[in-house]
């Protein structure tokens, strides 16, 4: 009798610690894993949309607005950024560098890259923060983020990569991980007065009605980035639809670039790997 | 009783009722106080919200003006909505988790 308690307790004793490691796993994020779970959830949702389509949001899952999308394609309202920012984009600085000096092979067919983690700074970098960052390393003031020039350069980086697949990286780094994870709590984080999240009209309510919008999946919702959006009149950034979004839930939307932003698109991007670059793109 | 007192009378009784009901000047200064302290709370959980901020814009002015019946009512609204999404951060803190696709 006692020997069976002492055996017992030994048992006990020695299954603790896996236990508590298995209790430490299931608190620690696991990228990849969610990764699987978030494409699995979005292609079940939407069987008949090819993995490519994905980065084309309502057009890939409501065949009346692909024909109207369709018919504006013919003549893209975003033609005139993406001229504009090829012309930005090759022009050199005041210094006789160039955009192309600050990226990987020149800049070109990078975007599915961005945004990624920077192990020495330990942040989020997104495409615009680095374009941001080259113009005041080669002495020019930084652009507004959201609209403009901006946007415009975005859209030639963007439309130089069409057809890449997004392919975002989390280094193993403790501090890569936490970003990660703050931007999937901020995904799924209700919050304004309306008490909506990005996951409740982009996951729950992906290819319903908000109004006269159908609400575009999460997975591949950045492919496109910069868009034209026509409810805009001109053409805006991944920030100024983080901002608008949450200004929309009547929640105080946090500034361009904000750490919370930035992390948010690394979740978000690293969610729809694989999913090709659309971008530019145009939407109602 | 002559009709000047009795109308003095009266007129007595009201301006006493309406000065009883009337905001003070320190009243709304203090539920503006309030109000700022709730929302400096919520944004420092990173959750404003922003019929909050219009509330408070709309108390400030109406404090500018003097008009402290407005400023009391509009700062007790935006002490309200303040702490609410006060709750709600916390409330999300707990359940965010459950909305994660597994």
């Amino acid at each position: 009798m006692r020997a069976g308690h002492l055996c017992r307790l030994a048992f006990a004793v020695a299954a603790l610690p896996g236990l508590i490691g298995l209790t430490h796993a299931a608190a620690k994020a696991d990228p990849a894993a969610d990764q699987h779970a978030f494409q699995v959830y979005a292609r079940s949702q939407f069987p008949a949309v090819p993995l490519a389509d994905f980065g084309n949001g309502p057009y890939a899952v409501n065949a009346p607005m692909r024909k109207q999308w369709e018919e504006i394609m013919q003549f893209p309202p975003y033609d005139f950024a993406l001229d504009e920012g090829k012309a930005a984009f090759e022009k050199p600085f005041a210094n006789g560098r160039s955009y192309g000096d600050c990226f990987p092979n020149k800049g070109i067919g990078i975007r599915q890259t961005f945004p990624y983690f920077d192990t020495a700074t330990g942040e989020v970098v997104t495409l615009d923060l680095a374009i941001n960052r080259c113009r005041e390393a080669n002495g020019e003031k930084p652009l507004p983020y959201q609209t403009g020039l901006i946007a415009s350069i975005d859209a030639y980086m963007a439309e130089t990569s069409r057809g890449k697949p997004f392919d975002i990286k989390i280094p193993d780094d403790p501090r890569a991980l936490a970003a990660y994870q703050d931007g999937k709590r901020f995904f799924y984080t209700r919050r304004g007065q309306l008490n909506f999240s990005c996951a409740s009209c982009h996951v729950q309510a992906a290819g319903q009605r908000l109004r006269g919008d159908i609400l575009a999946p999460a997975f591949g919702i950045l492919a496109a980035f910069p868009i034209y959006r026509s409810d805009w009149g001109s053409m805006g950034t991944i920030d100024r639809r983080f901002t608008s979004c949450n200004s929309q839930v009547r929640s105080v939307p946090f500034k361009p670039q904000d750490k919370a932003y930035r992390d948010l698109e690394y979740f978000l991007s690293y969610m729809s790997n694989g999913v090709p670059i659309t971008g530019p793109g145009a939407r109602p | 009783m002559r009709p000047a007192t009795i109308l003095a009378a009266a007129f007595g009784v009201v301006l006493c009722g309406t000065l009883a009901n009337a905001a003070t000047q320190a009243e709304a200064a203090a539920a503006l106080a309030a109000a700022q302290s709730a929302e400096a709370e919520a944004g420092h959980l990173r959750n404003q919200w922003l019929p909050t901020e219009a509330e408070l814009k709309t108390a400030q002015a109406a404090m500018t003006a003097g008009d402290f019946d407005a400023a009391l009512a509009a700062a007790q609204r935006a002490e309200a909505l303040a702490r609410q999404s006060v709750e709600q951060s916390h409330e999300q803190d707990k359940l965010w988790s459950d909305a994660v696709i597994k």
